[in-house]
């Protein structure tokens, strides 16, 4: 849909032509995920976890929907029917260490596709919509993951309940009665389990529609690449199956083993022992951390100790907050023209030292509190900030990029002519090297 | 060299059959052998679980029925009928012609020898799974005696036998055992 060359639906069969007259569903399909999209032919392997990730919601959606089936959301019987599934249900065992698992594997993916987007400028015109629709996409993720693991109501689920629902309290005069009544109640009760269940079912499919946006948006200019020049001509680009069907299928494999790996061998692994205790509403665990995939905000959350003409509470909670949203404006902040880190020589280093700050966010969010880990998430919450803010925009108006290549397919092919030649059009002889 | 020009209308050796063409169907052969181990655990997920079957048998004390009177005990969740047939109940179930039996069965093969007046059966009516009447006091047993299922009117004999309404067969009989001459072991 997006090229003059992309290939138009051929039917195969009367049966096909029949429905794609009254209904171009297989056209729809052919031009999106098809042989009539045109990719670059220069993808590298980060381009994989786009795929990979709508991979991990759907699932999660299958394994979530099963998981419900014998999941009961009580306060008196949650935890004992998660119990029940582990110990007594067919393959119970299986299908929720692959949920819980599968949150995990889910953030994995779209950490590295955020990250991979970074890096290639993705995120530039004219893909701003893409970008912030994936950030849509991403703090839904976040409440869902979030819901989710309040259900087994372990004492883990219970006190994360409690301590992110009393994010809310922080906001002045409205704070507390907002809260309270989230939690339909003033701690965490039979209200708040149900109405966590019932979201937690709901916004999947809320994410699933929000994809399709992503990628209508993200088909309307087609994709991005890593050297970021755009597509020119044919040349620079390949039908989408079967090249990246295949390339796909074999990151899917891969993908597929490390979470299987993890889900048969450390089941329990990135998850706390904690939540194998039952919720008890007297007794706070001694360490109380999010999961692993929150650690970065738990980290920017902790680090504000002093009030500071709003309570420290406060600013905790509006700068985790404003992490994120300062996403949202990601495209304007960098106003370099050009897309891809490997032309950037200053950006490309900054954004290491980036990655760099978040692991350092993510290992203080999840340690124990000590005035050296407190002073180390000051530090990294500041870079952070300063990062987007400052050095961002300072390199785009500074920085010398190097020289871009003519098109996609100089770059990679070196102008060989025969195999820069479009798919499908080569007109030299029989191919006879093998 | 593999190149992009090795592709579906070109480079077909001298059977007809290319590598490629052979590694595409491995690798979506082997994508549905994953996609069947993958149904198996959702599937199975659906069969009762191990605290389902573990109720599998039940021990029921008979000592406190009296002839004429029955009662309902609970297997599988699904209700058991056990019954103290009266001697002139014996006689009718006996009386009845195996010809005129929609089901035929006689009642000794419906009872336990020496305790063919313990007469046991599902309390599950064979037509569409209604609880039968018939075990209460002054319920209504139906025009021969035995039970009687309010749902669609199929009426069983003494011996727990359909005798008319729309119900296929006789109230099926579990699997039980006298554990003592008081106790009754079912499932």
């Amino acid at each position: 849909m997006s090229f003059g060359w992309a290939q138009e639906y051929q039917p195969k069969s009367g049966f096909m032509r029949w429905i794609d007259q009254r209904m171009p569903l297989p056209r729809l399909v052919y031009g999106a995920v098809g042989g009539g999209y045109p990719v670059p032919r220069n993808l590298n392997y980060f381009w994989n976890f786009g795929i990979l990730s709508g991979l991990m919601l759907t699932v999660q959606i299958v394994t979530g929907i099963v998981l419900a089936m014998h999941y009961y959301a009580t306060a008196d019987g949650a935890f004992d029917s998660v119990e029940h599934i582990m110990r007594d249900v067919n393959a119970g065992w299986l299908l929720r260490y692959s949920h819980a698992n599968g949150a995990s594997f889910f953030f994995v993916a779209v950490y590295i596709h955020i990250f991979r987007g970074l890096y290639f400028g993705s995120y530039k015109a004219p893909r701003e919509l893409v970008w912030m629709l994936g950030l849509v996409i991403y703090l839904l993720m976040m409440a869902t993951a979030f819901m989710g693991y309040v259900l087994p109501w372990g004492q883990m689920s219970y006190w994360g309940a409690q301590v992110i629902t009393g994010f809310f309290s922080a906001f002045p005069v409205v704070g507390e009665p907002l809260r309270i009544f989230l939690l339909g109640g003033y701690a965490p009760d039979q209200a708040a389990l149900n109405r966590f269940f019932s979201l937690h079912y709901l916004l999947p499919f809320v994410i699933a529609g929000v994809v399709i946006l992503h990628i209508w948006s993200l088909h309307i200019p087609g994709s991005g690449n890593p050297t970021g020049v755009d597509v020119k001509t044919e040349k620079d680009t390949l039908p989408f199956h079967p090249f990246y069907t295949a390339k796909d299928g074999f990151g899917v494999g891969v993908f597929l083993i490390l979470y299987m790996g993890v889900t048969f061998f450390w089941p329990d692994y990135l998850g706390h022992a904690d939540n194998y205790i039952p919720a008890n509403p007297l007794a706070t665990p001694a360490h109380i951390v999010p999961e692993w995939y929150f650690w970065p905000f738990y980290a920017i959350l902790r680090s504000f100790t002093v009030d500071f003409i709003l309570a420290a509470k406060l600013w905790g909670v509006l700068a985790m907050f404003s992490s994120i949203l300062l996403l949202f404006f990601l495209p304007w902040l960098d106003t370099s023209p050009v897309r891809s880190g490997n032309y950037r020589p200053v950006f490309k280093r900054f954004f290491w030292l980036l990655v760099a700050d978040v692991f350092v966010l993510g290992y203080v969010g999840g340690a124990e509190i000590s005035p050296v880990n407190i002073a180390l998430g000051q530090f990294a919450s500041a870079y952070y900030f300063a990062h987007f803010l400052i050095i961002l925009p300072l390199i785009s108006k500074l920085e010398r990029p190097l020289p871009l290549p003519n098109s996609i397919s100089e770059s990679v092919l070196h102008g060989e002519a025969e195999e820069s030649a479009p798919y499908g059009l080569a007109t030299s002889g029989p191919v006879t090297a093998e | 060299m593999a190149t992009l020009q090795d592709t579906p209308h070109d480079a077909t050796a001298e059977d007809g059959v290319r590598r490629r063409d052979f590694i595409n169907v491995a690798a979506i052969s082997f994508a549905g052998v994953g996609a069947v181990a993958v149904a198996v655990p959702l599937l199975t997920q659906m069969a009762p679980s191990a605290d389902v079957l573990a109720l599998a048998s039940i021990d029921v004390d008979i000592s406190k029925i009296q002839p004429g009177q029955a009662i309902k005990a609970s297997w599988r969740k699904q209700p058991v009928f056990i019954r103290n047939l009266m001697p002139k109940e014996i006689a009718a179930a006996n009386a009845v012609p195996l010809s005129e039996l929609r089901d035929p069965q006689t009642l000794a093969e419906r009872t336990k020898p020496g305790h063919s007046n313990w007469l046991i059966t599902m309390g599950v009516c064979t037509h569409l799974g209604c609880i039968p009447l018939g075990t209460g006091e002054g319920e209504n047993r139906g025009p021969f005696g035995g039970y009687f299922c309010p749902c669609h009117g199929s009426a069983y004999d003494t011996a727990a036998r359909i005798r008319k309404g729309p119900a296929p067969k006789n109230l099926q009989v579990p699997q039980y055992e006298f554990t003592s001459p008081t106790v009754v072991k079912i499932g």
